[in-house]
């Protein structure tokens, strides 16, 4: 009797502790400075109900493209501006967070969260909100023009017929086009040619190496045929498929979200995903290390990666951190989860500057003039 | 002989007095130097030495030496973007130079009808932001352009609504095809078409002031026209030349806009620092290369300072202003080209007014306002614009007179001749710097609680301060121009007379330099309101800019509602400038009647 009465008190006790925590931690009130590389109009649909949820928290949104953001957020290091980071590309994250500029958090519903979407550490420094992945944007007028069949698949990519007609992001400029990069190097076969990661046939993964024998890898001789049926590589990731869009060359190496976009504003694009698999990345929030941390931070965090958020992501986006069950939005592949190859984040983010100066050796000379 | 040694005369007291008054002067003219100077240091010299010291470390911020400059020169295809650099900056310099020479003359030296309108018309691309310059180079060069598929055929589609797989084969074609994306040759014509004001507006200045005496010499002596214009009149506008030469290619190595958009094929300097710093975060690399830029601009003042110390003021205390005459021949020969000149301004206007209307480029041309609706555009599209009017207005204003009496004081001021020839060097750094480098130094400057100027970071001033520093060079050499046109005479005459200086600067120097004054204020105005490259790092969450939305409205694949977006900060520019030329007519008739003979 007296066992069980100490148990509930201590249960009773244990229970106090957490709400007092919890309510320590989070805040209803406030201005809170979020920094996000989400695009311009999926923040106003998402933002709308957390306003109305939260009406005396205000939320002051400093938003740019990737590579602006990280590189803003790394230049006020010293001095960090932003209380958090939503929606931004996790390898960025990776850079962020070996500076030791992220706070490790766990935010309320992390168990729920698909394994692969998050830093997989106990305690995260950040959780993934959506994937996405490449994509080609095809230009469906250009190619009946010029009598180009469909582009299936990486393979088909390299054949001579698309000679001059691709273009793709610089990796050195676009983390976009990195990410592309680095999955073609991960699913390359020995004989250099792309292998099918996803689907029942799906091949072994090789062992990935590091540092200087990145640059064996026989990705590189796959890059080096592609190499030759790229007309332009260029600054932006979402510039190979807005040159789609506008017919300046038929086929571009983007990303899913933007085919779906442009498809949708009326341009002649189809989206095409590989039929070997895509490489991605993944949105993801953290919360910024400061001395002291902005306690409506915590509960913009929380609400981020609940099943409301989810739900917001899961319109624009197909894979969500959290599985919300609802139909892939419009234009997607049905199948879209299964289209993701294994990727390794961490082996892209350790290896990211051997990678580029490899890269940049082989096929800068794109850059001359001839 | 004593009383007048115990009761001084009044001559001498008169003069001790005027020696005090000439003292305090003194004083408050090193005070003005110095204050000048402390400005340049805070927000010139000490971020960039912040600039320096980071491209002498490696990513873990030790320090290194020069191994990041030889790790850059070492990697070919970085080395060959320092020769594509060279290359492009040499080109447009050359072209637009030769062209804004002959507009300026025309406007200054003939007695061509339609000035004001072709004045007008040709400083137009100054009021478009740099991004409808590239729309306007891919929509008429590019792959799908009006020029590479054809004029007619462009004609077609827009009026007959045509399908573009439909078009039916012309018998007649205005068709050629520039690569764009793969040669230099279309960031070359794109950046004489964004330099041509900028060069206008100094080579204008320095026509527009010559001595009538020295052409009545040259006439009374025979000289033809041909010799006249070799011996008078380009030597007198010779200073103005050089600093237009040394502005354009500054100008056209540093930014990285135009190759952004068009010249993805292209690797050049200013997009090497974009990649390293956009791309991969290096900022250390972005450093060294920011700092490799800074090379032309030394050399650059080398020779601007040759060439000034032989400069002559054009206009001398006696001079009498130069009045052209009629010569029809001449002036119709300038008609015509002036006209040229223009028609290809409004083209590449009139290029990105159809991006703005037309429904889907290039496949569906019929025309359609849509783009011009910003109340779905994100991130309170009318706020962005209202902070854009306030930055543009706030610019001007401060950074005319920050510019001007520094440029004064440079130019006339006495005293602390070392000083001033510093002063004057850190002037023209800032067109070297690119607005991203900029961006970046001034976060690492000010982003920190040591500073005691932290306090700025994220407001409404730093985005002043750092557009004032970006646009400043052209504005102080602007000022410089007309200082140097007046002869030191004036100063001397007015010190012989003990009128303290402040009052000749506002008697004499400013009513004669107010048309330069006022290009100042309108310069800073405009450039202000389409600038992005260095407040995109500076701009907080509740100070959004227009000019960036724009951007990220064209990376979002919005290219038609940017485009919109543009031709209002455009059509604002426009406005702006018309209302200031209302007002400041009256103002400008009374302070220069002296020109009219």
């Amino acid at each position: 009797m007296k066992l069980t009465q100490l148990f509930i008190l201590i249960a009773l006790l244990g229970l106090a502790l957490s709400a007092g925590a919890a309510l320590a931690q989070g805040s209803d009130s406030g201005t809170l400075t979020v920094y996000t590389a989400l695009e311009d109009d999926q923040i106003q649909a998402y933002l709308a109900p957390f306003n109305a949820k939260y009406p005396n928290i205000t939320v002051n949104i400093v938003r740019d493209s990737t590579g602006v953001i990280t590189a803003r957020l790394l230049a006020e290091k010293d001095n960090p501006q932003a209380d958090l980071i939503w929606g931004l590309a996790a390898t960025s994250l990776l850079i962020l967070d070996q500076e030791g500029m992220l706070e490790p958090y766990a935010p309320a519903g992390l168990e729920e969260i698909d394994p692969r979407f998050r830093d997989s550490r106990e305690v995260p420094t950040w959780v993934g909100i959506d994937a996405y992945e490449t994509a080609f944007c095809v230009n469906t007028i250009e190619i009946e023009r010029l009598g180009l069949p469909m582009p299936e698949s990486w393979g088909d990519l390299i054949k001579p017929e698309y000679e001059g007609y691709i273009v793709m992001p610089n990796p050195n400029s676009s983390g976009t086009g990195f990410l592309s990069v680095a999955a073609v190097l991960q699913m390359a076969g020995a004989d250099g040619s792309i292998q099918t990661l996803i689907g029942e046939n799906a091949a072994e993964v090789q062992e990935l190496p590091s540092g200087e024998a990145v640059n064996e890898l026989p990705g590189w001789s796959y890059l080096d045929a592609l190499d030759k049926n790229i007309a332009v590589y260029t600054h932006s990731g979402s510039k190979p498929c807005r040159m789609a869009g506008a017919g300046e060359y038929p086929i571009g190496i983007s990303f899913g979200y933007r085919a779906i976009r442009q498809a949708r504003s009326g341009e002649p694009i189809v989206g095409v995903w590989p039929a070997e698999g895509s490489g991605w990345d993944l949105e993801a929030n953290a919360l910024m290390k400061k001395a002291e941390i902005n306690p409506a931070a915590y509960t913009f965090l929380d609400w981020a990666i609940s099943e409301e958020a989810m739900t917001l992501y899961a319109a624009n986006f197909p894979i969500t951190g959290l599985d919300t069950g609802l139909p892939v939005p419009e234009g997607y592949p049905e199948n879209a989860v299964d289209l993701l190859i294994k990727n390794d984040l961490y082996w892209a983010a350790a290896n990211r500057e051997v990678i580029l100066a490899e890269w940049l050796k082989r096929y800068d000379a794109k850059s001359e003039p001839r | 002989m004593t009383t007048i040694s115990t009761t001084p005369p009044s001559w001498l007291a008169a003069k001790r007095k005027a020696a005090r008054a000439l003292n305090t002067e003194v004083w408050l003219m090193r005070g003005l130097i110095l204050l000048s100077g402390a400005f340049l240091v805070t927000f010139v010299l000490l971020p960039l030495y912040e600039l320096i010291r980071r491209s002498m470390e490696n990513r873990q911020g030790e320090f290194v030496g020069l191994e990041n400059y030889l790790q850059y020169f070492s990697t070919p295809a970085l080395a060959q973007s320092f020769a594509n650099s060279l290359y492009i900056s040499a080109m447009s310099t050359l072209i637009t130079v030769t062209l804004a020479f002959v507009f300026a003359y025309a406007l200054t030296r003939t007695c061509m009808p339609f000035k004001n309108v072709l004045r007008t018309l040709a400083l137009l691309p100054i009021f478009a932001p740099s991004l409808l310059h590239g729309i306007a180079f891919i929509y008429l060069f590019g792959n799908q352009g009006i020029f590479t598929n054809g004029v007619f055929n462009f004609l077609l589609r827009l009026i007959g609504g045509y399908d573009i797989r439909a078009v039916p084969p012309l018998p007649f074609e205005i068709q050629f095809n520039i690569n764009l994306y793969k040669e230099p040759t279309g960031i070359i014509l794109a950046e004489v078409f964004y330099l041509f004001p900028h060069v206008l507006l100094i080579l204008m200045v320095a026509l527009s002031l010559a001595d009538a005496r020295l052409y009545e010499a040259a006439t009374a002596l025979r000289a033809s026209r041909w010799r006249t214009f070799l011996t008078v009149t380009l030597p007198g506008a010779r200073y103005g030349i050089i600093s237009a030469c040394f502005v354009a290619f500054t100008l056209v190595i540093t930014d990285f806009g135009i190759p952004k958009v068009i010249g993805d094929g292209v690797s050049v300097l200013a997009t090497d620092i974009y990649k390293q710093v956009i791309g991969q975060q290096n900022f250390f690399m972005g450093s060294t290369v920011s700092v490799l830029l800074l090379t032309p601009t030394i050399i650059g003042f080398a020779i601007d300072r040759f060439a000034q110390r032989r400069q002559v003021a054009m206009l001398s205390a006696r001079a009498v202003p130069y009045q052209p005459k009629p010569n029809p021949t001449l002036d119709r020969l300038m008609l015509a080209f002036c006209i040229l000149v223009v028609l290809a301004i409004l083209l590449v206007i009139g290029t990105a007014l159809i991006a703005s209307v037309v429904n889907v480029w290039p496949y569906r041309l019929e025309l359609s306002g849509r783009h011009y609706d910003f109340s779905k555009v994100a991130g309170g599209g009318l706020d962005a614009y209202w902070n854009s009017l306030r930055m543009a207005g706030l610019t001007a204003v401060f950074g005319t007179i920050i510019v001007f009496v520094s440029a004064y004081m440079i130019e006339k001021g006495r005293g602390l001749g070392k000083t001033r020839a510093a002063l004057y060097f850190l002037s023209t750094l800032p067109v070297a710097l690119p607005g991203l480098v900029l961006g970046l130094a001034y976060i690492f400057f000010f982003n920190r609680p040591a500073n005691p100027l932290y306090f700025l970071y994220g407001t409404m001033p730093i985005l002043v301060l750092s557009t004032i520093v970006h646009f400043y060079t052209v504005s102080f050499f602007t000022a410089t121009t007309a200082l140097k046109q007046m002869d030191r005479e004036f100063e001397a005459v007015s010190a012989s007379l003990a009128v303290p200086f402040y009052r000749t600067f506002w008697r004499v120097t400013v009513p004669v330099s107010l048309p330069a004054i006022l290009e100042i204020g309108i310069y800073y105005f405009v450039n202000a309101l389409t600038t992005v490259s260095a407040v995109i790092f500076l701009y907080s969450a509740n100070l959004k800019l227009a000019s960036i939305m724009i951007v990220n409205m064209d990376d979002a694949g919005d290219t038609a509602p940017a485009a919109a977006m543009s031709m209002l900060l455009f059509f604002t520019g426009i406005g702006v400038r018309l209302l200031y030329e209302l007002v400041t007519r009256g103002l400008k008739q009374r302070t220069q009647v002296w020109r009219q003979r």
